[in-house]
């Protein structure tokens, strides 16, 4: 395991009487695939969101490479190499596939309102650059036919896919995925599960909120359970499996370890 | 270079412009021509409405505010009289830089003022400071109340115009003098210039076609789309789609400040009557029908509309032909004249498919 | 300032405020049930003023501005069956711009219908030059209908949406469409329902201000602004604070009247618009969390 890429120090966020997420630590390292489990309610998607800087936290720090980056607005965190996707697909519907992929260039590359107007040359191999980067992106996870479709009017399970391939396009060094699996079927999350790790493969460190077993149990290499906001347990996926309080939050009362 | 393809309606609206200035000299129709000159400089204001409204999806509806500054602007320092500061050194000094001449107005008094380059940059400057200032708080706001702010703007601007006494109030500035673009080029709405005007107009007209085609198929276009169809997605893919809707903001009131400005110099005048609401509703009104994000509908639209307009066509029902065609089109083709199903092979003549 | 000046000038202030808390409340409800700025709101003020002036010269008083509130209400209906259901899922810019279209067309429809003078319906009890002294102030007797009126709106608002089934109907369709539809709720009536009591009311307080303000076509825009602010002052949505927020600006108006020229009148709703918009747009009574107007 690498170093600590990613690491939250005593989250604390609430809305109204509602506490979403208290006091919540823990550390993601390079190169691991770490899963976020909990049930419904349980703030997975607020500690995204914490992160990612969409909203502040009130109380904790994140940090990002040794770097504090708490409360940092989502655009700078992107900057910094974090990527993410939505629980619900955020593309955009009215461009095309290749259009959406290319803005998830913006943040490796540069050419402002000016070059943008004037058109200049150091700006037609920029373009190019973000044309054939995005293509590249496309192939590899087999979207390619789809680039000149418009975006709403693919299949949900191509559309969460071109969501990836957006991220993928920013050269992220950590990406957060947002129930990744929901709404696919068992083949589609299985090729999901396959292009997580090979994701992985390639170096970019992935932090899943899933609530799906079989891929979290396949998949992660450590994984962090929450509950009503609070993290109750973290650790390999099979330890996390025979823990007794996992278990009682999932399915209540006394039960045997169960076998997923 | 590569799309090349996105320039070609520029080139064939720079044939029409011609094939039809050349009809209308041979017809000898060319007093036609002051309404199309006319028509072209307040279709300067509605392609940055565009693309502010159409790109970015951020609503304005006081618009005219900015076409009023520049045109204000452009008037106030081409005509205030310094002739008893001339011996003034700052006065002095501003003559020989050849920012401040002595000139004969139609009366025949002597007047000291700005020249129009001078005014003209000055028009840009406050316009844009303007903007910017209006628009740092202002572009936070979302839906209705980026709406109303925007129409409380233009509203204060008219009612500053109208009650001014230094800019003639409820009938604003006249006998503002051409503008000289280059030895031998200007601005102005005599008969014999008509032809050279028509084209100074269309060429500015296309020149700033041509920037914004440029911007909207660039990084930066496809960042503001984004910006439109999904805020927070485009957040999280390092937009910061702040600074980007502050700067489209500003974008779209220098180019209406130049339309306003260009304009006063063509008609001689300006009265607050260009600062109305009614006429920030008209310009929204040119790039809703055109078809929000479509820069081609919405030059079109906003030259026949205007077009028709001025020769009177509407009579008194002007305002009420306005609200109804708005209405109209937000109901029924709400994607704009050039989507409606008969007139598509029309629409992928004239625009790129993927905008909008 | 002596005090029956400043009574003087409190009671012109209330007596326009609540004519804007009026426009504000209409604004609120439509807001509520539907989401939508009705930017046509001012309107109804001046159609029913203009629909009674008319009347006036066939029936009695009473029975003209009460056929021009039945009449307007029946309007503001047709309005939304015809103008905005077609729209139901447009995006809150095309409504914006579809409400502002109908306010200019109803505009013009009232120039070309009447005409550009001004008008005015006579004074309910009295003449115009009736006056009633109260602490040295001299007023007439209209501000006490005005105000009469005002709170017997606001008043039959409350019993209404309180105690009534159906009010009850339209407070559940403006928290949760789906829910109230879930209920058996027809939310389609009530949002043409909702429309139709803000005109009413509009144009009950277009009649009862008649006297005082005069009517003419294109005084319809200026009050849905002054209205819009008042309604974003005490936080859209929230009529109670709209009658306060209403009162405030009409006394703040008044204000400005009296210790600067009254060219200045007409900025002071404009200002308190764009400062209300910018520091705090979900209004002066809503707790900051709740509104989530700014963008992330």
């Amino acid at each position: 395991m690498g170093d600590v890429l990613l690491e939250t120090k005593g989250l604390h966020r609430s809305f109204g009487g509602v506490h979403a997420v208290r006091d919540v630590s823990m550390q993601v390292h390079r190169g691991m695939i770490k899963a976020v489990i909990g049930p419904n309610g349980a703030g997975k998607t607020t500690l995204f969101n914490l992160i990612a800087g969409t909203i502040p936290p009130q109380k904790g720090e994140v940090s990002f490479q040794g770097r504090q980056i708490t409360a940092w607005k989502p655009h700078a965190v992107a900057g910094l190499g974090i990527a993410r996707t939505f629980q619900t697909t955020k593309l955009f519907p009215h461009m095309t596939v290749l259009e959406n992929v290319m803005v998830g260039r913006h943040p490796r590359t540069r050419s402002g309102f000016l070059a943008g107007m004037l058109n200049l040359p150091c700006t037609w191999r920029e373009d190019c650059e973000i044309r054939d980067k995005a293509r590249a992106i496309l192939e590899d996870l087999g979207l390619a036919r789809y680039a000149g479709e418009t975006a709403s009017n693919l299949p949900f399970g191509r559309q969460r896919l071109v969501e990836f391939a957006r991220a993928l396009a920013t050269e992220p060094v950590l990406l957060l995925l947002d129930e990744p699996a929901a709404g696919l079927n068992i083949y589609e999350t299985k090729e999901l599960s396959e292009l997580i790790l090979k994701i992985r493969d390639r170096g970019i460190t992935c932090l899943v909120v899933e609530h799906d077993m079989s891929l979290v149990m396949n998949i992660s290499d450590d994984v962090v359970v929450l509950d009503q906001g609070r993290k109750i347990a973290e650790g390999p996926p099979q330890a996390i499996q025979r823990n007794a309080e996992v278990i009682r939050i999932y399915l209540g009362g006394d039960c045997g370890p169960s076998q997923e | 270079m590569m799309g090349l393809r996105r320039y070609w309606p520029i080139a064939a609206t720079a044939l029409a412009v011609v094939v039809l200035q050349m009809v209308l000299s041979m017809t000898g129709a060319t007093y036609y021509m002051t309404q199309i000159t006319m028509s072209a400089y307040y279709a300067l204001v509605v392609i940055g409405l565009c693309l502010l409204m159409g790109y970015a999806g951020q609503a304005s509806l006081g618009h005219a505010g900015f076409f009023a500054i520049g045109g204000y602007t452009v008037a106030f320092m081409t005509t205030v009289n310094l002739l008893a500061w001339r011996d003034t050194g700052l006065i002095r000094a501003l003559h020989s830089l050849g920012l401040v001449v002595q000139w004969r107005n139609l009366y025949g008094a002597e007047v000291l003022s700005f020249s129009p380059w001078p005014a003209f940059i000055a028009a840009l400057v406050l316009t844009g400071l303007i903007a910017f200032l209006i628009g740092m708080p202002v572009i936070r706001l979302k839906g209705h109340y980026l709406a109303m702010a925007t129409l409380g703007f233009g509203l204060i601007v008219y009612r500053i115009v109208l009650g001014t006494k230094a800019l003639g109030q409820a009938d604003g500035l006249s006998n503002v003098p051409p503008f000289h673009l280059i030895p031998g080029l200007e601005v102005n709405g005599r008969t014999p210039f008509r032809i050279e005007n028509y084209y100074i107009a269309w060429i500015t007209v296309l020149v700033s076609m041509l920037l914004a085609v440029n911007l909207v198929n660039s990084r930066v276009g496809r960042a503001l789309r984004s910006i439109h169809q999904s805020e927070e997605a485009a957040h999280s893919l390092g937009v910061n789609t702040y600074r980007y809707k502050l700067a489209v903001f500003v974008l779209s009131a220098l180019f209406a400040a130049v339309g306003g400005a260009l304009l006063t110099h063509y008609n001689g005048s300006i009265g607050p009557s260009e600062a109305t609401v009614m006429k920030s509703v008209r310009y929204v009104a040119m790039v809703a029908i055109g078809g929000m994000a479509n820069l081609w509908g919405a030059m079109l639209m906003a030259i026949v509309l205007n077009f028709l307009s001025l020769r009177g066509v509407f009579g008194s029902f002007d305002d009420a032909i306005f609200g109804a065609i708005l209405i109209a089109f937000m109901l029924f083709a709400p994607q704009g004249l050039l989507r409606v199903p008969r007139l598509r092979s029309l629409a992928t003549l004239l625009s790129r498919r993927s905008h909008g | 300032m002596n005090f029956p000046l400043i009574v003087q000038y409190g009671l012109s202030g209330i007596t326009v405020g609540s004519i804007y808390a009026i426009v504000a409340v209409g604004f609120n409800i439509i807001y509520s049930t539907t989401g939508i700025i009705n930017f046509a709101q001012g309107e109804f003020l001046i159609v029913g003023a203009m629909i009674a002036i008319s009347l006036y010269q066939i029936v009695p008083l009473w029975l003209a501005i009460v056929l021009a509130v039945i009449v307007t209400t029946i309007l503001g209906g047709l309005i939304e069956i015809v103008f905005l259901r077609p729209a139901r899922d447009a995006s809150v810019l095309r409504l914006i711009v579809i409400t502002i279209g109908l306010s200019i067309l109803i505009r013009e429809a009232m120039l070309h219908i009447w005409d550009e003078k001004v008008h005015f319906l006579p004074y309910f009890t009295g003449t115009s030059t009736s006056t009633i002294t109260i602490f040295g102030a001299h007023f007439s007797p209209q501000v006490l209908w005005v105000l009469g009126v005002s709170t017997v709106i606001v008043a039959g608002l409350t019993v209404f949406f309180r105690f009534t089934l159906l009010g009850r109907a339209m407070r559940a369709c403006a928290d949760d469409r789906m829910a109230a539809c879930l209920c058996g709720i027809n939310d389609r009536w009530m949002v043409t329902l909702s429309f139709m009591l803000s005109a009413g009311i509009g144009a009950l307080a277009g009649c009862v201000i008649s006297p005082v303000t005069q009517t003419q076509y294109d005084m319809g825009a200026p009050l849905a602004i002054k209205g819009f602010t008042v309604a974003i002052l005490g936080g859209l949505g929230n009529s109670m604070a709209a009658v306060i927020a209403g009162l405030l600006l009409g006394l703040l108006e008044a204000f400005v009247v009296s210790q600067f020229a009254s060219a200045y009148k007409e900025a002071v709703a404009i200002v308190v618009l764009l400062l209300v918009l910018v520091i705090r747009p979900t209004g002066l009574f809503v707790r900051r969390e709740i509104g989530a107007l700014r963008a992330a």
